[in-house]
């Protein structure tokens, strides 16, 4: 059965990375951030089926960090939807060099 | 006194200094929500940020003086965590002090943005006291969400919002990288306290463990885009560049100096026997950082950017005192830390002075002539430019602080001959852009439309004088704080040295 866990989450942590490298809307982006979050937490748990509740503990860090971050991310995503009308990061390019 | 730290009140007791600033920023966020946004509001959330801030810092050296230890726990208790809150909370402070200032200027009437500088500092000094992953993980995430809002502080401005964007995405992916690797070494060795994770990578013969090998890499990707080294710097100069000024000195001296004690401790702590394992891909990391960071600094016409690309090489010369894995290491980068961070808010205090009403960006144009409108300013940022460069005698503490990671390097257990060549290399390549900054002050006329800077405001004054003239008293007597940094790391003494575990046949080296 770990082995099985195991398998399953890092397969979604690989999708969530390149969800990342290769969208390019910012809540997508976002949504693949939350995924590889989500496939960490599995494995925390395959893991606490082994050594104890120390995995089980941080899942629920994670979650609350994770809730956290989301509240902040949305509400940077609006400001700056509020001054370019796009939350697409190809139009997104005031700041290079 | 040695706290034992399964007991709930020695637990507290040992952690004063963190409380206090959590509960005191708590307050202060009430005291912010009170009344109506107003610049009256906004000023004096500060002074009381300030006030906060002074007392956590006299907590922290009362602390420091006390020499207290601690038993096997969550958290770290010596002088090596305390060295470390005073580094933070001086960039704490001198962050508020300049964002006072540069808050009014910009019409940024949230005081709520002092109380953010406030709780990122008390992730940071959870972070520098951690001893165990989750402690790690709160403090690192605790630290950068408030960092996310900073970054985008000034709603009016579109860069503003776009750095913030990019800071929050690729932080949170950074986070993620971390984390796994976190849960992997979590599972390869059943513990997520520092000390037990590198007890049992010893006890039970895991230096060969792919999970744990894999572990260590993903957690050095996630501290590699944290502290912002080469393949994952990419974000660093965008987001120098749009955040406001006193937050970007904030980003560029304090986040970084909290994220390296932290990498420092996690990899000494949990790791050093599995040095044969990472020791190469941290110097590698190093020598790219240091070279890279410092080449395309040279191409930069924007200031911001520029010092972006000088944090970005400072981080290099960073990794090379966690490469040399020794105590001398561990002391001389927080006094590399201690130095940087000075020069960094005496080069962005006089940033935030030079700035116009606009939101557009500053480049070397505006700096021209300097010294014939404000030669006090223009000193001021040669000292610092000089300080960040490491040039002896005038740089001050940017000198000593770049000798003993040299030092460090070379007398560590494994001596890190060619990180010293490429740090004194690349330290060459740095003047190509402080030394033109400072040429550009002194020998260029004044441009034809470039109007004078403003006055400089008394508290940001206080801060680029105060900032300066600890830069060159540290440059003349280092003695106090390496003295206090060296007896800082019992903890990282008691670990077993990292030489211990090579295999025979590797020569030692002393």
């Amino acid at each position: 059965m770990l082995a099985e866990s195991l398998f399953f989450s890092a397969v979604l942590f690989c999708i969530g990375v390149v969800g990342v490298l290769t969208r390019r809307n910012a809540i997508i982006l976002f949504m693949c951030v939350e995924l590889m979050l989500n496939a960490v937490n599995l494995t925390f748990v395959a893991f606490a089926q082994v050594y104890g509740v120390a995995g089980q503990v941080f899942v629920f860090f994670v979650m609350t960090v994770a809730a956290a971050e989301a509240a902040v991310g949305l509400a940077i995503i609006i400001a700056l939807f509020r001054h370019r009308q796009t939350v697409n990061l190809q139009n997104i390019n005031l700041l290079k060099g | 006194m040695n706290f034992n730290l399964a007991i709930p009140t020695q637990l507290t007791i040992a952690l004063g200094p963190d409380l206090l600033l959590m509960f005191g920023a708590m307050v202060l966020l009430l005291f912010a929500a009170w009344r109506p946004e107003s610049a009256r509001h906004q000023r004096s959330v500060g002074v009381w940020s300030l006030v906060l801030t002074v007392l956590t810092l006299n907590a922290t050296i009362w602390y420091l003086y006390r020499g207290n230890t601690a038993g096997p726990g969550p958290i770290a208790v010596d002088n090596f965590r305390w060295m470390a809150d005073i580094i933070i909370l001086l960039g704490a402070g001198c962050t508020i002090a300049l964002s006072i200032d540069d808050n009014e200027r910009k019409g940024i009437h949230a005081g709520e943005s002092h109380v953010l500088v406030l709780l990122a500092a008390s992730g940071m000094m959870l972070l520098v006291a951690a001893r165990d992953m989750m402690i790690v993980f709160l403090g690192i995430e605790v630290m950068s969400i408030s960092i996310y809002c900073l970054a985008g502080i000034n709603r009016r401005s579109a860069r503003g919002a776009e750095g913030a964007l990019k800071y929050f995405l690729l932080g949170a992916f950074s986070t993620a990288f971390l984390l796994y690797g976190i849960a992997l070494v979590y599972g390869a060795t059943g513990a997520t306290n520092l000390s037990v994770i590198g007890e049992r990578i010893v006890s039970l013969h895991m230096l060969k463990s792919p999970i744990l090998l894999i572990g260590m890499a993903l957690m050095l990707v996630g501290f590699g885009f944290k502290v912002s080294t080469v393949p994952f710097h990419m974000w660093a100069p965008d987001v120098y560049d749009g955040s406001p000024s006193p937050i970007t000195g904030f980003m560029a001296a304090t986040v970084k100096a909290a994220a390296f004690v932290a990498f420092l401790r996690i990899w000494l702590e949990a790791f050093p026997a599995a040095a044969p394992s990472w020791h190469l891909a941290v110097a590698g990391l190093a020598a790219a950082t240091m070279v890279i960071g410092n080449a395309i600094g040279l191409a930069q016409r924007n200031v911001k950017r520029m010092l972006a690309y000088s944090s970005i090489g400072h981080a290099g010369y960073l990794l090379v005192a966690i490469a040399a894995s020794s105590e001398l290491g561990a002391s001389a980068m927080l006094f590399y830390l201690l130095a940087y961070s000075l020069a960094t808010f005496a080069a962005f205090g006089i940033i935030t002075v030079l700035e116009g009403e606009t939101d557009k960006p500053l480049t070397l144009d505006d700096f021209a002539g300097l010294w014939t409108v404000r030669p006090w300013l223009a000193v001021g940022m040669t000292v610092a430019m000089l300080s960040l460069m490491g040039f002896p005698i005038f740089g001050g503490a940017g000198f000593m602080a770049k000798w003993y990671v040299l030092q460090a390097a070379l007398q560590a257990p494994l001596p890190q001959v060619k990180l010293a060549v490429v740090l004194v290399l690349t330290t060459v390549i740095s003047a190509g852009y402080y030394l033109y900054m400072v040429m550009v002050m002194f020998m260029r006329p004044r441009g034809e439309g470039i109007a004078a800077p403003r006055a400089t405001p008394p508290l940001t004054r206080v801060v680029i004088v105060g900032a300066i003239a600890l830069v060159i008293y540290l440059g003349v007597n280092p003695n106090w704080t390496t003295r206090a940094a060296l007896a800082g790391t019992p903890v990282l003494s008691r670990a077993p040295l990292p030489v211990v575990a090579y295999p025979t046949g590797v020569p030692a080296g002393r």
